[in-house]
């Protein structure tokens, strides 16, 4: 099955990129590492024994269970254990990968809609419109995404009414860790924007007097497609990492919700205490997720920039 | 100018090699907890880490010594006056100097009193009743209150007394306004006649005192610390260490989750002790609609069924055993069992029933349940968030979806006081060690002077008279029986859902011989060093 | 050329005014301060007389105007839970950041270039590879979690460092160092290590990258051609050449130190600004708050604009172009 999608995958890239990650092992195993831990979290509510996310269903009692040993209490068995809550280790980290990886996946999309869009707008328009986009860009540059995302956890608090504070976490964090990444892809696309701009077809259009935007982006576009994919993929890890950042200082995920950020928060108060599986756990699966991202992207950026081989 | 820059330098590392040697002595201690003193004006903050420091610098004319109990410290004899009960006179100390060798008579107390009633003193709720000091001779000192106060005495013992011509000539005579920002000098020195002396100060970062040789009490007290080493460490996990790797020797609140670790390892011990705090929830049973909940235009709390519902769906028992460790004594009333006023009928453990409790819901026309926001402080009490997450499951076992929001102290006291919140987490400290204080400020109707706290939104015309009757009562038993009359309707009526009774724990090196306060102040006076 | 610099100039005032006002405005959002200021006994009238003394009882507008008239004069106001100057509170704490931040970029750039080179020499080999492997785990934990596995294993288990603070000072009256005490230097290797991993993990990919592109230009093959040895090569050619991005990256990446360094000041209880700032979120003591935010603005906004003139000087091309448009 694996292979089937692969095949689908790359037969629409060219062969040399095939060829190129056939014969890394590397690659290989960050692909299939990041693939399972992706399908293992979206396929969650299928086959966890637990869900960690119904208060309802949790006992307390439970709490503190080591992993494949019976709790004291209610005789009960977990795999990974449970937490300070009775939850199920191995179901919580399941579905708070769901969490990390929703918040990684919508803020890399937005940063990369944000700054494709206004990478286009700044290289096809200049004058002070690209001046005006890239100061901006210089600025967001240097100023550090968590300290934008606390700023903007300040000011959504004072917006959102009481009740839909949890929901607002979740989108406070993408936003957050958008604005901080979407930089690299303005820039980019920009400098594509500018080479394509001058020349003959464009300006050919532009004297037929049509609209010639069009015909840019849908030039342009493939030209940067393997620099954005290499810059979504490093984006993807930094945000998964940022979420468990920002979770920690306690301005991410709720508690009762956790993403696997809140969980290392949660599980480090008990690293001293003997109750290992709680921070050990969750803290392997981020590792996981975000070396086999990050390998992947490495990979990319080699096998698309041929120069550096 | 680089040659004084370098002879500078050489001097400073001159003097930091011989403090080095000072810092190795044995009579040092190393002491952490999570939160700094904010200031050290006397009379600026009522709060506990800020107080705890206090202590060790300055006195009250009563203190209360590391078993709770009220002892002499710049007075040494009081009560109220013979002639007039309105009128409580205290014999104050003679031959006390303050850190900076002037001496301490009845000019000071009642120049430290008069700067405790202004208006930018914290302290000046519990001198409400007060309506004039004054000095009865160099050594003799008296309150003149606007009715009987039986309980005076128990107010004073946080209420440090000043030098009135240090303050004078450091322009100090008023407490620190934080908005005025000149007037600071006292917020950063202290001149005390307390057993240690202020040698440095960083706030958040460090704080340095040294033994008063000439503390009236030198002989009388173990005084075997001489030097004490103050660090603030917030980190739960860098806390624990900092004493496991033995740079600290004494910490006052080590994680529950960390007593074994800390107790199992050489050289270090843990002893605990009830503290002088409730936990509790309120909830908003007066208004007649509640906003953050999903029932329209009634308040499911308002049905004292539903409050008895809330209170029997709590399994305290698993809350000590799994959050707590057992660190706690589960509680029956939001009264600590210190308090005059307490008892164990009182403070029995509800019963946790969770069919009976649907059952209540069934009968209140919520059997289906109803959705309602808790709020909960995260960096308040001990493990704040993990009870009420815990109290999350057990209530929704009830039918009541409940969304949490935990906020830090900053933010989620402000929701108490502005009545922004009808379901939240309290903890609840009585210094006073009597019933009156509870009542004034969670019981009574809420409003300028009393009902501070009342975040429950109760009200009873009929009870406010009685609680405000209790400051006068000098009939001891008539005002007990009052009190117990009080506490007998906020029983029946579910007024709050007690939690239960903190419980402290200190880690400290073997070395140190201490026993815990229940106001979680350690007097270091008291504390000996083993070898 | 002046004309540029005036301009860059005064696009940065307008960024820090707007970042003012974004950051001033947060925080009417973070807690209300009266209520971590006063205490247990508090009554309302007591809420509302400090309300008004603090002068939050006025329109937002206004409140921030006289914050921006305080900073222009570098008067932030007193800190609402110290009772102190907030400049002096800040100039106190900052060199604890700065030598934090001064170590950490130290170690990131000795090791990030070392290893660069060596990954870049050895570009095959397993030694290097494994070092690019692992160099990846640093940037895939969250710096949180490295610092207190480090504190558990050097301080805790091993015992061999100081697990919190800055050990012992001195007061050189115009600044408190930790350099000069032994404690002081044992103190600081923990939480700088904590600090400079990211930053050595991307400097070491840096030089990688710039040395290998460096070694396939011509230059390069015409030097080995000449038969320079294959030490003289390395050092002495392609390193100068991979020099100046590392020193831009570098540049840029001060202010993320710095914003960093509130994590590791947190975790390693390190008295510097960062720790300053997340305290003064707890008990929403805003001027602080707004003198924090003021200043690393303008500390990335200094490092922008000269890093741009910078530029501007070295590279004739951009004079051209910046100037039309």
């Amino acid at each position: 099955m694996f292979n089937k999608i692969h095949d689908n995958i790359f037969r629409a890239l060219n062969s040399d990129f095939l060829y190129s990650f056939k014969h890394s092992p590397v690659a290989i195993v960050s692909f299939i590492v990041a693939l399972t831990l992706v399908l293992g979290a979206v396929l969650a509510p299928f086959y966890a024994p637990h869900n960690p996310f119904d208060p309802a269903t949790l006992n307390l009692m439970n709490g503190f269970s080591a992993p494949m040993k019976p709790n004291e209490f209610t005789g009960e068995t977990f795999l990974l254990g449970t937490d300070d809550q009775g939850r199920d280790v191995f179901s919580t980290i399941l579905y708070g990968m769901r969490i990390s990886l929703f918040v990684g996946f919508a803020a890399v999309t937005f940063a990369m809609v944000l700054g494709v869009s206004l990478g286009l707008i700044a290289g096809y328009v200049g004058g002070w419109l690209d001046a005006l986009i890239m100061r901006i860009a210089d600025v967001q540059l240097t100023f550090p995404g968590i300290l934008v995302a606390m700023l903007i956890f300040g000011i959504a608090k004072g917006f959102t009414p009481i009740d839909q504070r949890d929901q607002m976490a979740i989108w406070v964090l993408i936003i957050a860790i958008g604005l901080s990444e979407w930089v690299q892809f303005a820039r980019v696309v920009r400098g594509a924007t500018l080479v394509e701009k001058n020349k003959e077809y464009v300006q050919a259009a532009r004297l037929n007097g049509r609209r010639s935007g069009g015909i840019l982006i849908g030039h342009i576009l493939p030209n940067v497609l393997g620099s954005v994919l290499v810059i979504a993929t490093i984006s993807l890890a930094l945000a998964i990492i940022a979420e468990a950042t920002l979770s920690f200082l306690g301005v991410g995920a709720p508690p009762t919700k956790p993403s696997l950020g809140t969980l290392i928060r949660i599980g480090q108060g008990y690293l001293f205490s003997g109750e290992w599986w709680i921070l050990l756990f969750p803290a392997v699966t981020l590792l996981a997720l975000a070396l086999s991202v990050n390998l992947l992207g490495d990979w990319l950026r080699d096998a698309l920039n041929p120069k550096l081989k | 100018m680089r040659l004084k820059t370098l002879t500078r330098i050489a001097l400073a590392s001159t003097i930091v090699l011989s403090m080095g040697i000072g810092m190795a002595n044995a009579q040092t201690l190393n002491w952490a907890r999570a939160g700094d003193s904010i200031t050290l004006d006397p009379h600026a903050q009522n709060e506990g880490p800020t107080t705890a420091l206090q202590h060790q610098i300055s006195e009250a004319l009563i203190v209360r010594d590391m078993t709770g109990k009220a002892v002499p410290a710049l007075a040494t004899e009081w009560g109220p006056s013979e002639s007039d009960p309105n009128v409580w006179s205290f014999k104050l100390r003679e031959g006390v100097k303050f850190h900076d060798g002037a001496e301490f008579d009845s000019e000071d107390v009642v120049f430290s009193f008069n700067r405790a009633m202004s208006e930018e003193s914290n302290f000046k709720e519990l001198l409400a009743s007060v309506k004039e000091v004054r000095a009865n001779g160099k050594y003799g000192f008296e309150i003149v209150t606007d009715g009987p106060n039986p309980l005076m005495a128990s107010n004073l013992t946080n209420l440090f007394i000043m030098d009135k011509d240090w303050a004078e000539a450091n322009g100090a005579t008023k407490v620190q306004d934080v908005e005025g920002g000149e007037d600071t000098f006292a917020s950063r020195n202290a001149n005390g006649t307390g057993p240690y002396i202020l040698v440095s100060r960083e706030p958040d970062a460090k704080t340095v005192l040294r033994i008063n040789e000439n503390y009236w009490g030198i002989d009388e007290f173990p005084m075997e610390i001489k030097e004490i080493v103050y660090t603030p460490i917030q980190n739960q996990a860098t806390r624990v260490a900092a004493l496991l790797s033995g740079d600290v020797d004494f910490i006052q609140d080590v994680p529950v989750q960390d007593l074994a670790r800390v107790g199992e390892t050489d050289g270090l011990k843990v002893i605990t002790a009830p503290q002088n705090r409730v936990i509790f929830f309120g909830m908003n049973q007066g208004d007649a609609d509640l906003e953050t909940d999903n029932v329209d235009g009634k308040n499911p709390f308002a049905d004292l069924r539903v409050r008895q519902a809330v209170n029997m769906a709590i399994n305290r028992e698993a809350i000590k055993k799994i959050v707590m460790r057992d660190q706690s004594v589960p509680a029956g009333m939001i009264s600590p069992p210190f308090v005059n006023g307490w008892t164990a009928e009182l403070d029995a453990v509800p019963e946790n029933n969770v069919e009976k409790a649907q059952g209540l819901m069934n009968d209140a026309g919520y059997g289906d349940g109803f959705s309602i926001r808790l709020n909960c402080p995260n960096d308040r009490y001990i493990n704040d968030e993990a009870i009420c997450q815990a109290a999350v499951g057990m209530l929704a076992k009830i039918g009541i979806n409940v969304q949490l929001e935990a906020l830090p102290k900053a933010q989620h006291f402000p929701l108490i006081g502005g009545l922004k919140t009808d379901f939240y987490m309290l903890g609840w400290g009585v210094p006073t060690y009597d019933s009156e204080y509870i009542f004034n400020f969670l019981v009574h109707t809420k409003g300028e002077k009393y009902g501070s706290w009342n975040g429950v939104r109760f009200s009873d015309p009929e009870l406010d008279m009685k609680i405000q009757g209790l400051a006068s009562e000098t009939d001891l038993d008539k005002r007990n029986q009052t009190i117990a009359d009080i506490w007998a309707v906020v029983q029946k009526e579910q007024l709050y859902i007690p939690i239960h009774h903190q419980v402290l724990n200190w880690g400290m090196s073997d070395k140190v011989d201490t026993i815990v306060s229940p106001e979680d102040t350690p007097m270091f006076k008291y504390f000996k060093l083993g070898s | 050329m002046l004309a540029f610099a005036i301009r860059r100039m005064f696009q940065s005032i307008i960024v820090l005014l707007v970042v003012g006002l974004v950051a001033f405005s947060m925080f009417n959002f973070v807690g209300d301060p009266v209520d971590s200021m006063l205490g247990q006994e508090r009554t309302d009238a007591d809420v509302e007389r400090v309300r008004i003394q603090l002068g939050l009882d006025q329109p937002f507008p206004v409140q921030y105007y006289k914050f921006l008239q305080g900073a222009v004069k570098g008067n932030f106001g007193i800190s609402y839970r110290q009772g102190r100057p907030v400049s002096q509170i800040i100039a106190e704490r900052l060199p604890a950041t700065l030598e934090l931040a001064f170590v950490s970029a130290v170690l990131a750039i000795i090791f990030g270039v070392a290893l660069g080179i060596f990954t870049a020499i050895r570009r095959n080999g397993w030694a290097a590879n494994t070092i690019m492997s692992l160099s990846l785990i640093g940037v895939s934990l969250p710096t949180f979690l490295i610092g207190i596995l480090l504190i558990y294993i050097f301080a805790v288990e091993l015992g061999w460092l100081s697990s919190f603070g800055r050990g012992d000072v001195v007061d050189l009256g115009w600044w408190r160092t930790g350099f000069l005490t032994k404690s002081g230097l044992l103190a600081i290797i923990l939480p700088a290590i904590t600090l400079g991993l990211y930053q050595m993990t991307l400097i070491m990919r840096i030089v990688r990258a710039e040395m290998l592109e460096v070694l396939r230009t011509d230059y390069i093959k015409f030097a080995r051609a000449r038969g320079l040895s294959k030490r003289a090569v390395n050092f002495g050619h392609a390193l100068k050449n991979t020099m100046v991005p590392v020193i831009t990256v570098t540049g840029m990446q001060i202010g993320s130190i710095i914003a960093f360094a509130i994590i590791t000041e947190t975790v390693f209880q390190w008295p510097g600004v960062g720790l300053l700032f997340i305290n003064a979120i707890r008990f929403v003591d805003i001027p602080i708050m707004a003198a924090y935010l003021m200043l690393i603005s303008v500390m990335f906004v200094s490092i922008n604009l000269i890093v741009d003139l910078l530029y501007f000087a070295i590279d004739p091309r951009l004079r051209l172009d910046k100037t039309k448009g």
